[in-house]
Formats: C-alpha cells, structure tokens, sequence
C-alpha cells in the first residue's frame, strides 16, 4: 500500500471529495505528523500506536569493513510502538 | 499530540469542520491497520514504511519466577523511518 492507495480509499470511501481534495487532505495528514515529531513532540494515536522522538548519547562504534573504530554521535531517532490493540489485531 | 488534536490540526489547515477531518484522519488510520492485518507493507515516502514482521515460537521465561513459558509465534508491526523525516526529526535540514 502506498500513499496513492490511501488516497484513493479516502476519495472512494468517504465521498464528497475530488481527487484532487482528497490528495491535499492525506498530505495535510502526514505533513502535520512530521511536522510534530520535527518539534520532537511525540504523537498518540489511539488504536495504533505512538511516535517518540527519542535522544541517544554518543556511543563508540566500528566500520564492519575496516574495523576501524568510530564515535558514532549522539543524535535523535524517531520510534514508533505499536498499541496493544493493533498488536491484538495482528494476531486476531 | 493525540489523535483528537491531530484532528483539530487538520480541520484548522484544511477549513473542514472537524467531524469531517476526523473522518479523514481517522480512514487514513483503518485503511493502515486493514493493510497490515493482510500483511501489506506500507509505503509512505518521506515519511516511511510499516511492514509486518513474524516471528517464530520460542521458549520465555517468566522474569519473577524464572519459569519457562511456551510463546507462540506472532506477527509484530515494524515501521521503518523514512529519510526525511529521520532528517527532520535529528535537526539536519
């Protein structure tokens, strides 16, 4: 699924939009998403799950290749944990 | 931010009332959770992908009584952050 297929589904299933509406809604969507976890604001979705902006310390790694050994930074990621409703769902 | 103010955040950006964005957000979402319950991966460019992933039964312990407990197999949403937004979220860009 990518996210013309979402597109599609919101424009068949809800009605009311053009195709062209229904593109700029699910973007509005998902700009509005990143545009949170960019603030490291972290975002709950009831029934799915949660986006958390996480800070990891600097730690020493190596290059597998030449095993040279390297400081990798200390950076932020982002990690997504799924509810225990979508966990149920998936092992319905 | 939850989903009723992701909710609010849409309606505000895109002049619906906000029965309408919640039924936007909110099929957005099923429509997610529909594709993984058949095992589809799902790609969001520059946001990323949701895939499912098995894993096979193995024997746990439970940590308190040191017991062994038989886990069957299961099936485990994974999502993969997209560049990005992985980008955004670390400050680069």
């Amino acid at each position: 699924m990518t996210k013309a297929d979402i597109i599609e589904k919101v424009y068949d299933k809800l009605g009311g939009y053009s195709k062209r509406e229904a593109a700029d809604l699910v973007e509005i969507v998902f700009e509005t998403l990143k545009e949170t976890l960019s603030r490291q604001e972290k975002v709950k979705i009831s029934g799915f799950g949660n986006f958390v902006v996480r800070e990891k310390k600097a730690r020493m790694g190596r290059n597998p290749q030449t095993k040279q050994p390297i400081e990798i930074t200390a950076r932020r990621v982002l990690t997504f944990k799924p509810s225990q409703v979508l966990k149920h769902t998936l092992n319905g | 931010m939850t989903k009723s103010d992701l909710i609010e955040a849409v309606a505000q950006k895109s002049n619906l009332t906000k029965d309408k964005a919640a039924s936007v957000v909110n099929q957005i979402f099923e429509q997610m959770v529909d594709a993984m319950k058949k095992g589809d991966r799902i790609e969001i460019r520059n946001f990323g992908n949701f895939t499912v992933r098995k894993y096979p039964a193995y024997t746990g312990r439970n940590p308190k009584t040191g017991d062994a407990v038989a886990v069957g197999p299961k099936k485990m949403p994974f999502f993969k952050v997209g560049l990005e937004l992985k980008n955004r979220v670390d400050g680069k860009k």
